[in-house]
């Protein structure tokens, strides 16, 4: 952070992080995607990452409109493929700090395969489900995660299918870290947000979110202040909580909290070990500059086989 | 009976009166209202002996809809757009397994740039793919449309995408007539599946096919939609008997008999042309239309008698090739081999840019007086292409062409999506 924009008050500071140029947003009032914004830009100012080497990856929804309000490097990837352009991202510049931010159909519906295989493979990549239980964007549609029993403009009835809990999903593929919260955890979502920036692997943060237009209207569960009101008093803060423990029914309590915390070597840490015993110590991912060679020497001397790119 | 509603439920309706076993959808603008439709009444006990099954995408709309189909159940789905992109693999499969799945597309554009508004390209790119694709004019026709398309399909043992134009169609009020469920059922004959999964009598579908007979097999797939070419005009001529209207067809004329100049269109878009053609009439001009219903089966032969005295022919496609130019005039073209006229190629209406009379009007009296090129994109900013063309050459990172257009015409975002 430089001494100018340390001058700046926060909102200001957060203000610079978003293209404002695009506002007013399309979010509905109400709506807790411009919450979870909120919070992640705040993260990204408070990790102290480089700005210049982030970049936000989005698939399509109310939700995926996310990647074209920051003000940084972003891509709108078609539904369901956030995961896999954030994997190529990744894979081809490994110094990019790479969030995906989507919602729950984009993520985990039509993209539900790539969600399991980037967690199964520790993909270094931080991927934010916005979970509204619905498909805001085309109308109100039952999605994976929609709770049994709740109405939505396909489920005119009520839903009859099994929802899917989404840690318990990331936590048996294989993720490194994972938390949920709701929007009205503002400063815990901040918090692991920036925790999960720092962190390597594969990061998941599920924010639930009020769809306010459909899936609140569609239920009788009033407004946002009504969601928020829920949140509070339903919701439980049960850090470390066995992932199979943390399902939502409609209306139901939310664990919340930091569920799995446990580093483990990341794919680019397998292929740089199995690419480092084929061809010996002269392996080096993409090639390096001068000062990244030389810390990773130092990392090395400590640590002989398991060394990789940071 | 005469019903206001929006074309969107008028399909809804009109399919659930052809009596579809599974219905199997993914939400995707403007597709929506039709398979909302359908749920509500699966649900309340209006549209009975039929399972509806929300699926997690489109590419498992259409595996859920093949595999139904195999079982012998008359099936429906409906998609547009980056939806029909993304079940293309499956939708090669039914046409290639010869599986008469109904589906309806509402026509939308596809990205990127990303764009939710209507024109053809999407029931261009899968043109090829071996299902008969059958256009709409209006909300009437639209729904007529899908009881022809069961019989036919399942007559032929072959899919049918019946397309209707996305919001000008889907999303609009207009009096459209719902037949009886005895109207339909006189038409449409309960579903007897030429094959079929069935314990008792085992068959393999979806064979592997070598060398040895796979020209054989695709070209069984032609001479059926060849077939096709014969029954689809018997089965309108039947409509209208049962039903009392025209509908379906292969193509339909409007003011050609004395025409020297011909405009050739698919869907809505007709309803501007008719219109802009009644005042060029009416100031003297010798022109007329011709809409092409049955985009495949392509109707060669039929559009090559009814054009056979026009001087030139205007093509108005809402849709085109990259690298070539119009996808709907070269069709036009091979059925004009023995008329060597002028074929004029417009491309129109992409990701939604209306359509206007005043625009259309100034075409065709370009087109009367043989000034237009042999390829023109109507309402095109000339300048806006030539100001990105230009930063381009000053500069080589110079950044996402979608962005910069539109910032340079001021419109930082896209307004709606
Ligand atoms: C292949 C494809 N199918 C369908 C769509 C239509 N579509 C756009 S957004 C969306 C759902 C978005 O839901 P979610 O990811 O939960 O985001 P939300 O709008 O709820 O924030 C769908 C189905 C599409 N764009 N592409
Ligand atoms: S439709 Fe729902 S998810 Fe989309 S902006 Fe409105 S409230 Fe938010
Ligand atoms: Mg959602």
């Amino acid at each position: 952070m430089n001494a100018q924009s340390a001058e700046f008050s926060s909102e200001d500071r957060i203000g610079a992080m978003l293209r404002t140029e695009r506002m007013p947003h399309i979010w509905c009032p109400g709506c807790g995607i411009g919450s979870v914004v909120t919070c992640f830009v705040d993260a990204v100012l408070r990790s102290g990452i480089d700005q210049d080497k982030l970049v936000v990856v989005s698939g399509i929804g109310c939700s995926g409109r996310v990647a074209g309000y920051v003000n940084f490097d972003s891509i709108h990837a078609t539904h369901g493929r956030a995961i896999p352009v954030a994997t190529g991202l990744k894979l081809a510049n490994p110094e990019l700090t790479v969030v995906v931010i989507s919602g729950d159909g984009d993520l985990m519906s039509i993209g539900g395969n790539h969600f399991v295989h980037a967690a199964r493979r520790n993909m270094d990549l931080v991927v934010i489900c916005i979970n509204n239980f619905t498909y805001g964007m085309t109308g109100g549609q039952v999605t994976p995660t929609t709770p049994g029993s709740a109405t939505a403009s396909t489920t005119p009835y009520g839903n009859y299918e099994y929802p899917l809990t989404l840690p318990f999903l990331a936590d048996a593929c294989g993720a490194s870290y994972i938390a949920r919260w709701t929007s009205l955890h503002a400063r815990n979502i901040t918090q692991s947000v920036e925790e999960a920036l720092t962190r390597r692997g594969f990061s998941f943060i599920e924010v639930i979110t009020p769809c306010t237009t459909l899936y609140l209207r569609r239920n009788r569960l009033g407004d946002g202040v009504d969601a928020l009101q829920y949140y509070q008093s339903n919701s439980e803060i049960l850090h470390g909580i066995d992932t199979r423990e943390t399902a939502i029914e409609l209306q139901g309590k939310i664990a919340v909290g930091k569920f799995v915390d446990r580093p483990k070597p990341t794919y680019l840490d397998a292929v740089t070990r199995c690419n480092a015993k084929l061809i010996g110590d002269d392996y080096q991912l993409y090639g390096k500059t001068e000062p990244e060679k030389k810390a990773e020497e130092a990392k090395k001397a400590e640590h002989p086989v398991t060394s990789g790119h940071p | 009976m005469l019903k206001q509603c929006e074309g969107s439920h008028a399909v809804a309706a009109t399919v659930a009166l052809c009596r579809p076993e599974v219905i199997c959808a993914y939400p995707i603008s403007p597709q929506t209202h039709i398979v909302e439709g359908l749920s509500e009444m699966v649900r309340d006990g209006t549209l009975q002996h039929c399972e509806f099954i929300n699926v997690e995408s489109e590419f498992a709309a259409m595996s859920v809809a093949i595999g139904a189909s195999a079982a012998g159940a008359r099936s429906y789905t409906a998609t547009a757009s980056q939806g029909l992109l993304f079940m293309a693999e499956a939708v090669w499969n039914a046409s290639g397994l010869g599986l008469p799945i109904v589906m309806t597309l509402a026509n939308r554009s596809i990205g990127a740039p990303i764009n939710i508004w209507n024109d053809h390209t999407d029931a261009m790119s899968m043109r090829d793919a071996g299902w008969l694709q059958l256009f709409a004019e209006n909300n009437q026709e639209a729904a007529d449309l899908h009881i022809q398309a069961f019989r036919l399909a399942e007559e032929l043992s072959l899919p049918i995408m019946v397309c209707m134009d996305g919001f000008i169609l889907t999303h609009a009020y207009e009096g459209v007539d719902i037949p009886t469920q005895e109207q339909v059922d006189a038409y449409l004959p309960p579903y007897e599946p030429r094959q079929v999964l069935d314990p008792r009598e085992p068959v393999s579908i979806g064979a592997m096919v070598g060398p040895e007979a796979f020209t054989e097999v695709r070209y069984l797939a032609h001479a059926k939609q060849m077939q096709a070419l014969d029954r689809i005009p018997q089965l309108a001529a039947e409509f209208r008997q049962q039903f009392g209207r025209d509908s379906g067809g292969l193509i339909r004329t409007y003011r050609l008999e004395d025409a020297q100049t011909v405009v050739v269109a698919l869907g809505s878009v007709l309803g501007t042309i008719k219109d802009t053609i009644d005042d060029l009439r009416e100031a003297g001009h010798k022109i007329g239309v011709l809409g092409i219903t049955s985009f495949r089966p392509f109707p060669t032969a039929a559009i090559g008698d009814a054009v056979s005295h026009v001087e030139r022919v205007v093509v108005v496609e809402k849709c085109f090739a990259v690298g070539v130019g119009g996808i709907v005039s070269r069709d036009v073209r091979t059925a004009m081999r023995e008329h060597p006229h002028p074929i004029y190629a417009v491309v129109a209406g992409l990701g939604g840019r209306a359509i206007t009379k005043a625009s259309l009007r100034q075409l065709f009296l370009s087109a009367m007086a043989d000034e237009l090129e042999a390829l023109t994109f109507l309402d095109l900013d000339h300048q806006a292409v030539n100001r990105e063309l230009e930063r381009e050459r000053l500069t080589r990172r110079s950044g996402p062409i979608a962005e910069n257009l539109l910032r340079d015409l001021g419109v930082v975002a896209a307004r709606v999506g």
